[in-house]
């Protein structure tokens, strides 16, 4: 009971502690190299979650800011309280800022992981292409994508 | 080995199972990740520094340039691995191109075709929106780059890999992906020679007709269209080498 309590508590860093170790055992045990670059892939997306949920905070919004903060000319009237202690803060600045709502940490998610990550994705896809060439170059020399029997013949040819 | 790589993969599982409690709760405000000050200054700060609207673009090409123009130099050299690993210019294997041949020839099929002729040019409408508005909505470089490579992936299995030819030739996609290499360095050196530091926009207002926070926001533009022309080329390359065995005829 008291296991279950500690897992449903932080029930996503376990659900990604799986897939991570589903991702390692598929890349470790597998013979098949094909299958060794999904396991790279389940892997990979294992680290992409941990990262987005790191990024998570409850009850803010996605990290772009809304038309009204951006535009504050746009909107009539209702900023109007808030541009007293926006502009207080950052006076020097520019004119863009003193005249909006001030925008709070606490609204927007975490923009850093997402970051990370964005580059990550299309990196992971392009080392999983080169991980793919190799595999197919090594089909065309070998006649097989296992690995023990791409092995068998490197051995006994020499 | 089967067994060895079981126990080392509980071995990890158990490790870091047993540092799950110390991980901040789902969604907490206060974890170390954020509220730490510089994600901080990233939210609140983005906006009076560079006018642009998306974080995650800001960060991405601005604050972090070196970063992600070290990734588009990344997936260039990926995009070159894979030519250089598997493109073959050799004579002709004529029983693998015919054996090929006839497990893929096939009548085109009207629906197919009929289809993605509609589709595709408004995928790539969308991706260039995707990367022209990248920093006011989700959306940059690499995911519209990534569409637009995409659209050239879905022509050429929809026809066949030479219909894509057509579009992308193998030496365009290298000038594409080395251009993209060119844009973005291009904008580091430009700020070099203007007097200050590589990638630092803000002094491009001096060339533009904009303030410099607002140069900084064009600056980024830029250098997203040319994350955008590499991740296009590089997506369409490692597409077509795979699909075609490195011969670049027959495809899917």
């Amino acid at each position: 009971m008291e296991l279950l309590e500690a897992i449903s508590a932080k029930f996503n860093y376990w659900v990604y502690i799986v897939i991570m170790m589903i991702g390692l055992y598929a890349m470790i045990s597998k013979n098949n190299l094909i299958k060794k670059l999904i396991g790279m892939s389940i892997f990979q997306t294992a680290i992409i979650l941990f990262y987005v949920s790191i990024g998570v905070k409850e009850g803010a919004t996605i990290p772009i800011l809304y038309h009204e903060q951006v535009h504050p000319s746009h909107d009539s009237g209702h900023h109007e309280a808030d541009t007293s202690h926006g502009a207080g803060e950052h006076g020097s600045d520019a004119d863009l800022h003193a005249a909006g709502p001030l925008i709070e940490a606490d609204d927007f998610a975490n923009p850093l992981p997402h970051v990370l990550m964005l580059t990550a994705i299309v990196v992971g896809v392009s080392t999983l292409g080169v991980g793919l060439a190799i595999t197919q170059k090594l089909y065309g020399e070998f006649g097989t994508i296992e690995e023990h029997e791409i092995l068998d013949s490197i051995i006994s040819g020499k | 080995m089967k067994a060895l790589a079981f126990i080392a993969v509980i071995l990890t599982g158990w490790l870091l199972m047993s540092a799950v409690s110390d991980f901040p709760d789902w969604g907490d405000p206060a974890s170390p990740a954020n509220s730490y000050r510089l994600s901080q200054h990233y939210i609140t700060e983005t906006f009076p520094e560079t006018s642009v609207p998306n974080m995650v673009t800001a960060v991405l090409a601005d604050y972090r340039g070196y970063d992600t123009m070290f990734e588009t130099v990344v997936i260039f050299t990926a995009g070159i691995a894979i030519i250089g690993i598997l493109r073959r210019y050799g004579p002709k294997d004529e029983s693998v191109l015919k054996q090929q041949a006839t497990i893929y020839k096939k009548d085109d099929d009207l629906i197919i075709s009929t289809t993605c002729r509609l589709v595709i040019p408004i995928i790539q409408l969308f991706a260039l929106y995707v990367v022209a508005h990248g920093h006011h909505s989700p959306g940059g470089g690499f995911q519209g780059g990534v569409i637009f490579g995409a659209s050239f992936i879905l022509l050429a299995l929809s026809r066949d890999l030479q219909t894509a030819q057509k579009w992308v030739p193998e030496n365009r996609i290298l000038k594409l992906a080395g251009t993209g290499i060119f844009i973005y360095a291009g904008f580091g050196f430009l700020c070099l020679a203007l007097g200050s530091n590589f990638l630092d926009y803000q002094i491009l207002h001096k060339i533009m007709p904009a303030t410099p926070i607002e140069a900084r926001s064009h600056a980024m533009l830029g250098v997203e269209i040319g994350v955008a022309f590499t991740v296009t080329a590089v997506m369409f390359s490692i597409y077509s080498n795979l699909a075609s065995n490195g011969r670049m005829k027959e495809g899917l």
